[in-house]
């Protein structure tokens, strides 16, 4: 009777597995199948390079080049921001932090992970706009900069608390080492702990990566939402905010091209997780 | 053995569930045949809406009111825009579509119809501090297209112009440039996706100019006058105000409506409808 219940259970279970797979599969194929018409249609050329998108003119435009570009750009600017200080709060909260300040800061951090991204949409629509209109004396605050700038705190949390286990996972013995042959805290952190999580640490990177440039509801508040060639302070489009605010109304030949704008950014995502699993590979971590 | 008696559970539940769903829909019937007999008996079911977010205001007190006097009636508005509501009605996923512009011929060719419940105007709008209270239609075009880029040229600040737009697709866009003539020309400096969104930012930029459904218009902004016009209910309706679109309730030929969807179709067109949709800011069709 219970070996009966054990096998009835274990195909529960593996059904529940199929369902996962499924989802994968069949999220993959239908973006496969309803982005490539589109392509096809305006040409990869066209599609991929085309500096204009107009999409509702009468004579529609469907060049993604400026969203391909905007994203990739975002996403550099938040890593560029953002991974310094990552790394260093992760390096002080392992490393030298008493253990009170590490469990309070570290409960802060992960409460920064749970904020929803509309709520950092609204405060960076409400607070950081104007903020960054009146310092650089622009007529608009709603810019490629103010996205980074949300972006880079949006991928704080995943870039701390990886980095912080990967640097908590380096043997006690290593840094004893060092610091019995005389080489200072700073030293044996930075040179020994540091380079011992270093795929760690890298795995961190790529999960912000990951997190920058799939992120559409923040970004969409801040950015201007206007499909122009990235300019710092110019307004911009994302490729993941190209699909949201158009896809609502979208009609015939646009709504399949914002499926193949969804397609590119599912390829870049792809890239990225394979990204990941080439640097976690010799890697302690599990992520 | 277990198997087994899974089996024999899951026959006996579709069994149960057929008997069930036959039993309802005999009492459905009758119900149906019973209300056509009373005239003042409630009607029952449910009235699914869905489109234009222009339309949120207008539609949710109507729909209010509506259930008000029809307990019984689960009255839903889906918000999504003008063209996910048409496609809504087309597709028969909703009762009736709420469009704040007039059909396309290319979806009156998939027989669908159109009734005019209100006139909403377009308002122009700018930050509280900026002293232009007055544009012409032209001056709002050439703002639009780029061609006036400094307030100072139409008599405000020496500040560059902020010119804050909808995104491709929306009813208030498609109704605002066609009325200027600003069609696939429009420079854009930010493309906002909600009335909300245009709102809020241009109360939080001095130097910004929107558009917004003239419902949603509050005090936190200014709407300017058009060649001397404000925007107003009156105004509207005798046409002098320019910047004006129709509210379109969308239904499909040769569909028929639920009781509960033609009752409230009557109720939002009929005269007592009109207090209720003055309230939300609109003007009402004659």
């Amino acid at each position: 009777m219970s070996k009966a219940i054990d096998k009835v259970m274990q195909a529960v279970f593996f059904i529940c597995g199929l369902i996962t797979i499924a989802c994968v599969f069949v999220i993959t194929i239908y973006l496969i199948i309803s982005g490539l018409p589109a392509i096809k249609e305006i040409g990869i050329a066209d599609f991929l390079l085309g500096k204009q998108w107009a999409s509702t003119a009468k004579e529609p435009l469907y060049g993604i080049l400026p969203f391909i570009l905007t994203s990739i750009f975002g996403t550099f600017g938040a890593i560029l921001l953002g991974v310094p200080v990552g790394f260093f709060t992760a390096v002080y909260l392992s490393k030298f932090a008493p253990e009170k300040v590490k469990k309070s800061i570290g409960f802060v951090v992960s409460l920064l992970a749970s904020i929803p991204s509309v709520v950092y949409g609204l405060v960076g629509m409400m607070v950081l706009v104007p903020a960054v209109r009146k310092t650089f004396h622009i007529s608009d605050g709603a810019t490629l900069f103010s996205a980074i700038i949300v972006l880079a705190i949006m991928i704080l949390p995943s870039i701390i608390n990886v980095s912080i286990t990967a640097l908590d996972a380096v043997p006690k013995s290593y840094e004893a080492g060092a610091l019995a042959l005389g080489a200072t805290e700073c030293e044996t952190y930075f040179r020994v702990s540091v380079p011992a999580a270093k795929s760690g640490i890298m795995a961190s990177i790529v999960l912000g990566v990951g997190r920058a440039i799939g992120e559409a509801m923040a970004v969409m508040m801040v950015s201007g939402n206007v499909a122009n060639m990235p300019t710092l302070f110019g307004s911009v489009r994302f490729l993941t905010t190209a699909v949201a605010s158009e896809m609502s109304y979208a009609l015939g030949l646009q709504k399949q091209a914002l499926f193949s704008i969804a397609l590119v950014l599912f390829v870049f995502i792809m890239l990225i997780n394979w990204g990941l699993r080439k640097v976690m590979r010799g890697s302690d971590v599990k992520v | 053995m277990k198997k087994r008696l899974l089996i024999g559970l899951l026959t006996a539940c579709m069994a149960a569930s057929c008997l069930a769903g036959c039993g309802a829909s005999g009492e459905t019937s009758e119900g149906t045949a019973e209300e056509q007999t009373e005239a003042d008996v409630e009607v029952e079911g449910t009235v699914a809406t869905d489109g234009s977010t222009s339309m949120e205001k207008v539609i949710g007190a109507l729909g209010e009111a509506f259930t008000e006097e029809n307990q019984t009636v689960d009255f839903t508005y889906n918000p999504t825009g003008s063209g996910s509501g048409i496609s809504a009605v087309a597709n028969g996923t909703c009762d009736i579509g709420l469009s704040s512009r007039y059909l396309k011929d290319e979806e009156k060719e998939q027989g669908l119809e159109e009734t005019v419940l209100a006139y909403d105007g377009i308002a122009v709008i700018v930050n509280t501090s900026n002293t232009v209270a007055d544009l012409t239609l032209e001056q709002i075009a050439d703002i639009y297209t780029g061609k006036i880029t400094n307030w100072s040229e139409v008599g405000g600040e020496d500040s560059e112009i902020v010119v804050i737009g909808r995104e491709a697709g929306s009813g208030t866009r498609d109704g605002f440039e066609s009325i200027t003539g600003t069609e696939d020309a429009c420079v854009l400096r930010q493309e906002l996706t909600s009335t909300g969104d245009v709102i809020a930012t241009v109360k939080s930029n001095e130097n910004a100019i929107g558009y917004a459904s003239l419902a949603s218009v509050d005090e936190t902004v200014s709407a300017v006058s058009v060649g001397g016009v404000a925007p107003s209910a009156e105004t509207v309706l005798d046409e002098s105000y320019a910047i004006q679109r129709p509210f379109i309730l969308v239904t499909k030929e040769g569909v028929e409506l639920s009781d509960a969807a033609k009752a409230f179709m009557d109720y939002a067109l009929s005269d007592a409808a009109k207090p209720i949709i003055e309230s939300a800011g609109v003007v009402p069709a004659k």
